[in-house]
């Protein structure tokens, strides 16, 4: 990733990681499973940086989500931004990591010790319910 | 009018589908995939203000006109990152 945007003029270089944190909620978590809506996340991703180009100087960026299964410790998100001047790339690493995780079509299911498995964000008890439910039937 | 309906995350397991074809109707918004999603499964009518739509990959407000052949997702709070 460094390689990908060190250029000569570049004197600062930020990169954001995103791993896989081992609580959510106050509940252990042994991983997180991802998937996108590939076509539109690319797409998003793209205006993002577009964005970030049109609001401050910048020499490259690079941005990559992984999808499937993060284990614990493991890294889901890279955000590298390099520019002239340090100031640049802290404002628009900042961006790129919060705008990404606002609008990109992806999400994330929460696999937890005890075995439960929630998409998160999702505390919608009657959602869940219903959800529960109908995989009950499934499996009788 | 025909559209492919794209679902995902929890709208996907809610309703039981990833894609389907729909017939929406003539001029139909987007919201209007919601209301069809609403008659199969009505906890889906409670989901308006957090769902968004997107239609051909671009977000759109539920008033937007829908043509033959859009490819229309419905998109639940993302969680990226």
């Amino acid at each position: 990733m460094l390689t990908k945007v060190t250029t000569p003029e570049s004197g600062g270089i930020d990169v954001f990681v995103g791993t896989t944190r081992n609580h959510s909620g106050g509940r252990n978590v042994t991983l997180l499973e991802y998937e996108a809506y590939e076509p539109m996340a690319i797409r998003v991703m793209e205006q993002i940086v577009t964005a970030a180009r049109d609001t401050w100087p910048l020499q490259k960026v690079v941005l990559v989500h992984r999808l499937g299964n993060v284990p614990v410790g493991e890294a889901s998100v890279v955000v590298a931004v390099s520019s002239a001047h340090r100031k640049e790339a802290f404002a628009a690493c900042r961006f790129l990591i919060d705008t990404l995780k606002k609008e990109v079509p992806i999400w994330k299911r929460e696999h937890f010790a005890d075995g439960t498995v929630e998409w998160s964000g999702q505390r919608n008890p009657e959602i869940e319910r219903h959800i529960n439910d109908r995989q009950l039937k499934i499996g009788n | 009018m025909n559209v492919t309906v794209k679902l995902f995350s929890v709208a996907r397991d809610l309703a039981g589908f990833s894609e389907q074809l729909v017939d929406l109707g003539r001029n139909s918004r987007a919201g209007a995939v919601l209301d069809y999603l609403s008659e199969h499964h009505p906890e889906f009518a409670g989901w308006r203000s957090s769902i968004r739509i997107a239609v051909n990959q671009e977000y759109v407000s539920y008033d937007h006109a829908l043509h033959e052949g859009d490819e229309v997702a419905v998109i639940p709070p993302v969680s990226g990152g």
